[in-house]
């Protein structure tokens, strides 16, 4: 029994803080859980996980939606607001104790990246694709996450 | 025997499926856009399926350099799925492909917003988005 609560309280506790695992096999866990981030974000891309990024790439990012990575993609302010909350709140440096360092290293203090493919992990992990393959009419981005890791969707990004 | 008979009842399905069915929601819809764009334009009389099929097909100045028109991610068959600029299939936009095409009037007012502004530079008149809907109501 006293098993049990242990076990429920640490499910609590997973769900609350979005852990993520790092692992030599892929990343798992690193999925969007806010429903209406979920919605407006996978429009028209798979839903980045926001422990992808640092806060003040999101910030930055939240705040000019009008010019979106070459297109519009307005909303109303308070979707925005509520949207950047928890892009920030679950950003890699959101708690520097925990999860994210890897995604933090070589990141200058004064750079403020708006591409994940342009983060030195994310380099590091597709250092072996070529860029023709990124750019060929199936996959078309290396934003498009989801033609190479099937299960991107569901928050597991597996090494191919 | 029963050949003809088949025969008949594909030409109606095909028929039908070829022709977009009607919605209250989306005939709303166009009857608040077409008392809008006869404010905007005293002259204006109906919309119009051709001008909506040029406008979706050209190419347009004054918008975002990645996104010229609307064939760059609807395609130039509304019938047949598009893809965004990373990927990502988009429903197609034919009333008769998808019948929920133009029935929510947020969902339509979110994305022609956006979407006039990425390809035009602006937003779309009235009788614009209604001809745009005409047309893609048409096929």
């Amino acid at each position: 029994m006293k098993h049990f609560k242990a076990l429920a309280l640490s499910g609590a506790l997973l769900a609350a803080t979005s852990t993520i695992l790092w692992a030599e096999g892929g990343v798992s866990g690193a999925i969007v859980k806010d429903p209406t981030v979920q919605k407006e974000c996978s429009a028209c891309h798979l839903a980045f996980p926001a422990q992808f990024l640092p806060q003040r790439s999101w910030q930055a990012i939240m705040s000019d939606l009008p010019n979106h990575f070459g297109e519009d993609a307005s909303l109303p302010a308070e979707t925005v607001a509520t949207i950047q909350d928890y892009l920030v709140a679950n950003a890699a440096d959101a708690n520097p104790a925990r999860a994210g360092k890897g995604v933090m290293r070589g990141i200058k203090d004064t750079d403020t990246p708006l591409r994940i493919t342009e983060l030195p992990w994310w380099k590091r992990a597709h250092g072996e694709v070529s860029p023709k393959r990124f750019t060929s009419d199936k996959i078309k981005s290396a934003s498009n996450c989801a033609a190479c890791h099937a299960g991107a969707a569901k928050g597991y990004f597996e090494d191919d | 025997m029963f050949q003809p008979k088949i025969l008949f009842t594909a030409a109606v399905l095909f028929a039908v499926a070829g022709t977009a069915q009607a919605d209250p929601r989306r005939d709303a819809i166009l009857a608040d856009l077409a008392a809008k764009a006869k404010i905007e334009n005293s002259a204006f009389n109906a919309f119009d399926a051709k001008a909506g099929n040029a406008f979706f097909m050209a190419n347009h100045t004054g918008g975002k350099p990645d996104t010229p028109s609307c064939t760059t991610c609807h395609t130039k068959d509304p019938r047949a799925s598009g893809q965004t600029r990373v990927g990502k299939a988009i429903k197609p936009m034919a009333v008769s492909a998808n019948p929920d095409r133009f029935t929510d009037q947020a969902t339509i007012e979110k994305w022609f917003t956006r979407n006039c502004n990425s390809v035009l530079g602006r937003d779309c008149t009235a009788e614009e988005r209604g001809n745009i809907i005409t047309y893609l109501s048409s096929l």
